[in-house]
Formats: C-alpha cells, sequence, structure tokens
C-alpha cells in the first residue's frame, strides 16, 4: 500500500512538473529524480525475493468481473510492480479483444460461442477455459408477495416465452390470486439474459415487453416497488437486498429448490462462471503467478463477492487443467 | 433612469396578471434552484462522512483508513470502506492537462482565422454551420469515431491519449464558439485604430485584438474543460478501464476516470457503495466548481469595458 502511495505522489509530481513551464523545471526535475531514485531502492529492497513486473490485460463480463478484481487486488499487495487492468467490456466484448490477442485474459459468464471459438481460431489464439465460480440467477418477487414462493421450470416458460400473453398472477396458477404480473430482467446484451432464456424459454425466445435495465440495482428496485412484481439477477444482488425481495424457488421437476441449493449442485438457473487464458500468455512469468494465485484465492473471493463457489470436483478439475496447460 | 424597473415601481397598482406571470416565473427558476439543492443535499449527506472520517476496517486485522488523504491516494478495492480514487484522480488529471495543450491551440487557432482571415464566402459559411452542428452532437458519437480514430487506425490504443484527444474534440466546437465571441467583443474601433497607425493586418490582430480577447477565450477554455471531465459516454467507448492498480505514467498507459469510477461504484449491490459513489461525486463537483469559479474570477479581472 506504502508503494501505491507513493506512486500516486509521484505521479502528482510529475504532472505538476510538466505543467510548470521551463523556469522552475530544471530544480525540480533534480529532486523529482532524486525521490524516484529512493522509492526505486526501496521498492527494490522490499520485494526482493518477489521481483515480478510486468501487465496483465483482462477484460470481459461484468459478473466475473467483481471476482477478477478482488483477485487482482490481493495479487498487487504481493506483486505492487504488476500492472493489471481489468475491463467490463460485457462476455462478449471481452472474446472481440480476447481474440484478436488484444489481452491475456478473458472474463466470461459462458462458455464461448462457435463463431468467437472460430475467430479465435483465424488469429491462432488458442486458450484454456477454466471455471473460478458459479452464479445462481435468483427468481426474486417483493415480500409483500405472498404466494408465489415455487415456480416450476414450465410456469417460468409460461411467463417469460416470446409473444406470451401471461399478464395476471392469475394466469400462470389457478391458486394466485388476481394480481398485474409487472416483470423485470436485464437487457439483450447480458449474459445472464442469455443464460435466462437458453434454460427457461429456449428456442422462442424472451418475451420483450419487460423492463430491462443492465444496472441490477433498477430491477431491485423496481421488484420490490411493484406488487405484482417478478424478476430475475445474479444472486448477489438478492443476498444484499433480503429484506425487500423474496427468492421464489423453482421446481425443474425433482422438487423445489432455493438458489442457496447451488452451494450443493442443485439449483437449476446455476450457471458456472469462466476465465480463459491466452496460450501466448502463460509463458509469461507474472500472468502464470496471477493465475496460481487465483487458483488460491477463490476459496475466499467468491463467497466474499456473492458468487457460489465450485463443488470439491469442479475445483480440482480447474486446477488440473491450468496446471496441465501451464506445463 | 427609466429602465423597466423603475417604471413598474412608480406603477404600484400590479395587474392580476402580471402578479400570476411573476408568480410562475418565480416558480421557473425555484424548480431550477431546488433541484440543484436537493441533488447536492444529497450527494453531501451520504458522501461526506465517507470522504471526511477516519475508521477502521478490517475482521481480523485491523487498517486505519485516514480520510480524505486515503481516499485520493488509495487504490481501488472490493471493499467499499477501502477503495480509493486514486488512479481515476489520477487519469482524470492526465486527460485535462492532454485536453488543454490540444483544445488551446487548436481551438483559438481557429477561432482567430474564422473571425479575422476567412473570407466572406460559401465555403465559410459551411465551416461556420458545421461548427455549430458539431457543438449539438451526442457525446457517444464522438466517443465511437475516437475509438475507431485514435484507437484503431491511429494506433495509440486504449489510452489516456486517445481518452484526452477524443475529449478534444468533444469540446472543440464549443471552445471556438466562445473564442469567436470574445473576439467579436473587441470593438472594430480597436483594429482600425492600429491599422491606421501602420500596423500591418497580422500586427494589429496579434499585437490589440488577441490580447484583448485573451480572457473570453480562456473562459470558454475553462467552461469547456469542465464539460469535458464530467463526461462518461464517449471514455466509456474508448475502453477507458474499469480496475486498474497502477498510476498512469505515459500518454500511452492505460487509465480510468472518476466519472467510470463512480458509475462503477454506484452498480454494486451493497449499500455502503452508494457513499463511496457520493465521495467520488464530491470530488468531481469540488473540481467542477473550481473550474468554474477560476473562469469566473478571469472575466471579471480582465474583461475590459469598452
Amino acid at each position: 500500500m506504502n508503494s501505491s502511495k507513493s506512486k500516486f505522489w509521484l505521479t502528482m509530481a510529475l504532472i505538476i512538473t510538466a505543467c510548470g513551464g521551463s523556469d522552475a523545471s530544471e530544480t525540480t526535475n533534480d529532486t523529482v529524480a532524486n525521490e524516484s531514485a529512493v522509492v526505486n531502492t526501496t521498492v527494490a529492497s522490499e520485494t526482493a525475493t518477489k521481483s515480478l513486473s510486468g501487465e496483465i490485460l483482462i477484460d470481459g463480463s461484468s459478473t466475473v468481473f467483481p471476482i477478477t478484481q478482488a483477485v487482482a487486488e490481493e495479487f498487487t499487495i504481493l506483486y505492487p510492480e504488476v500492472n493489471i487492468s481489468v475491463g467490463v467490456s460485457g462476455t462478449g466484448g471481452g472474446f472481440k479483444k480476447f481474440c484478436p490477442g488484444e489481452i491475456m485474459i478473458a472474463d466470461a459468464s459462458r462458455a464461448i460461442k462457435d463463431s468467437e471459438a472460430e475467430l479465435c481460431k483465424e488469429n491462432g489464439v488458442n486458450y484454456l477455459e477454466v471455471q473460478v465460480g458459479i452464479d445462481a440467477l435468483s427468481v426474486v418477487v417483493p415480500t409483500s408477495n405472498t404466494w408465489a414462493t415455487c415456480l416450476t421450470v414450465d410456469e417460468l416458460t409460461l411467463i417469460w416465452t416470446a409473444d406470451s400473453s401471461v399478464t395476471n398472477w392469475n394466469q400462470v396458477r389457478d391458486s394466485f390470486p388476481d394480481a398485474a404480473l409487472d416483470l423485470y430482467g436485464p437487457g439483450t446484451d447480458s449474459g445472464t439474459f442469455d443464460f435466462f432464456n437458453e434454460e427457461v424459454t429456449g428456442e422462442a425466445g424472451s418475451r420483450s415487453d419487460y423492463t430491462a435495465s443492465e444496472d441490477d440495482n433498477v430491477l431491485v428496485n423496481g421488484v420490490s416497488g411493484s406488487e405484482g412484481g417478478l424478476g430475475y439477477f445474479g444472486l448477489a444482488y438478492y443476498e444484499e437486498n433480503k429484506d425487500k425481495l423474496n427468492a421464489v424457488q423453482v421446481d425443474a421437476g425433482d422438487g423445489c429448490q432455493s438458489p442457496e441449493a447451488a452451494f450443493e449442485g442443485n439449483y437449476f438457473l446455476a450457471r458456472p462462471l469462466f476465465i480463459y487464458i491466452a496460450e501466448s500468455a502463460k509463458d509469461l512469468p507474472e500472468v502464470k503467478a496471477f493465475v496460481d494465485f487465483y487458483f488460491e484465492a477463490i476459496d475466499a473471493i467468491v463467497p466474499a463477492v456473492g458468487y457460489v463457489p465450485m463443488l470439491e470436483e469442479q475445483k480440482s478439475e480447474s486446477l488440473n487443467a491450468w496446471l496441465e496447460f501451464s506445463k | 433612469m427609466n429602465s423597466i424597473k423603475d417604471l413598474t415601481k412608480t406603477n404600484k397598482e400590479k395587474a392580476p396578471k402580471e402578479i400570476i406571470f411573476l408568480c410562475v416565473l418565480y416558480l421557473s427558476i425555484s424548480i431550477a434552484i431546488i433541484t440543484l439543492m436537493t441533488l447536492i443535499f444529497d450527494i453531501l449527506s451520504t458522501g461526506s462522512n465517507r470522504l471526511f472520517s477516519d475508521y477502521e476496517v478490517g475482521l481480523v486485522t485491523k487498517q486505519q483508513i485516514n480520510n480524505p488523504q486515503d481516499f485520493l491516494t488509495s487504490l481501488d478495492s472490493r471493499d467499499p470502506l477501502k477503495a480509493g480514487i486514486g488512479p481515476a484522480f489520477v487519469g482524470t488529471l492526465w486527460l485535462m492537462i492532454i485536453v488543454v495543450f490540444t483544445t488551446f491551440p487548436l481551438g483559438t487557432g481557429a477561432a482567430i482565422y474564422l473571425e479575422e482571415f476567412a473570407p466572406k464566402n460559401k465555403l465559410t459559411r459551411f465551416i461556420e454551420l458545421n461548427l455549430t452542428n458539431l457543438a449539438g452532437v451526442p457525446s457517444v458519437i464522438y466517443g465511437l469515431m475516437g475509438l475507431a480514430v485514435f484507437v484503431r487506425l491511429a494506433g495509440f490504443g486504449r489510452s489516456v491519449l486517445s481518452g484526452g484527444l477524443t475529449l478534444t474534440l468533444l469540446i472543440l466546437p464549443v471552445v471556438i464558439v466562445a473564442s469567436r465571441e470574445a473576439l467579436k467583443a473587441v470593438p472594430d474601433t480597436i483594429r482600425q485604430g492600429a491599422l491606421a497607425l501602420g500596423a500591418t493586418k497580422f500586427q494589429a490582430i496579434f499585437r490589440q485584438v488577441v490580447p484583448s480577447a485573451i480572457p473570453g477565450m480562456v473562459t470558454g477554455m475553462v467552461l469547456g474543460l469542465s464539460r469535458a471531465i464530467g463526461e462518461t459516454a464517449p471514455l466509456i467507448f474508448m475502453g477507458a478501464l474499469t480496475y486498474v492498480n497502477y498510476y498512469p505514467d505515459s500518454p500511452l498507459s492505460g487509465f480510468t476516470a472518476i466519472p467510470i469510477q463512480v458509475y462503477n461504484w454506484i452498480g454494486y449491490p451493497q449499500a455502503e457503495w452508494k457513499n463511496t459513489s457520493s465521495a467520488g461525486i464530491i470530488l468531481l463537483l469540488v473540481m467542477l466548481l473550481t473550474m468554474n469559479s477560476i473562469a469566473l474570477i478571469i472575466r471579471n479581472k480582465f474583461e475590459k469595458d469598452w
């Protein structure tokens, strides 16, 4: 942390001298040069055993972002000289930079599509896909909703399918009261939307007459403020708003399951979260150290940022794949 | 002594229509002011605690946080109480420097040409029309253009230089229009006086007209700059990054900026992030108000009354 702070002041000093004009610059330049020499030597002695430097470029899914950011934050404490940048371009946007070789690691909340894999192949970019965690999509209603505690997948399909005529809760199930159905969900660009519709509406696709937002906090406020509200988004946003929202259990044929069942691997709307590592980057010592560290850290970090940790066998599978790849 | 105000004062009896009209006027101005006050109050009440108080964080190992210096100099974090705005702050400073060094020569140069040298023909009118239109183009469009031209074509990559140049394009029309107004405000007698004393056109313009117009030009520049640093949309298109663990140290390094950092923080599910992003907004507001005050001071101090 200290070195990051001295870097801040150093950069500020450089900026100020750059603006300062020519007359004052000579003396200030000297002091800056001295200071930076001091900074460099102290940093070097501190990290003599861990002298990694370089740059790691990461981009992709906004769902995986909190995990990667947290790992990067912890990594920075160990290796302050490695510059890491993490962007949020969405899963698709991430692959658009990954396949032409602009970045080294892509965050993804779904597996790579054939068209994207094709692009990687054209550019000669080989990669490894490893799972790093699980996100449980939560179907939520406001706490004032007392009837919808469990919905079957068929009922969800009935509600969300393209051109669905369902506008009232009593059309979903006969025992439900007469209350207008008010739907909220993510926009079409999001990986959450893709996954939900793959699992629930299938070929038919999603209806479009619902309130869509890429900002999950907007969805939280929308659902909680509407008597007949229904929406879906990632588990983290439900966990933080349990006082306003109830998670609907989902019945995929073998009983009602709450999103928390994803911890045992039993939840229908659980999706894997991935990172993709470029083969050309795996030999760079800083990238190798970063991914190694990623696997050390995810046990603690994934639950801390609101996601579901992988099951033991999934984790060892991911780790073995990486060890094999990075040999 | 016979301004409208004085005339209405002598006629004490107000017609009912007049009173209604005045009420409507008061209402419109109060809506604008109340909105602004509510916004500022909301931001200050949620953010000032995060920006100014000292506290300890950490469940097991405690870490002392001393604000505001820690907020201003720390890296971003997954913990809303530890997250700092350092790289974004420095990124915004870099953007400002690049914008100033490119906009000032380009903007004043174009304005001086158009106002003093350009022949009054169709081409000039076409250029003027385009400038006015450019000033109204949404900022996202500039972002797309910056992505195509600076990031891809010129090969600057997703760097602070590309971002700064895009913002330059964004405010250039505004700066040119403001500089032209400043030049227009210089009375023609100054030009003619200089010419009559034997100065060449070049001397008249650069020794008399432009120096008199500088305060107006600088004011336009500072106002344009304060617009630029609040922009998010073009920078998102440029691929300004969301998390960086380093400070930009050259025009070609990757960067993030304050508005992007705030936008990212506000999207998190945890409630504490609201305070952290408000603290970021306060910083941005302080920067904006400082710049606008500088513009005001320059205008009041150096403006000549002809």
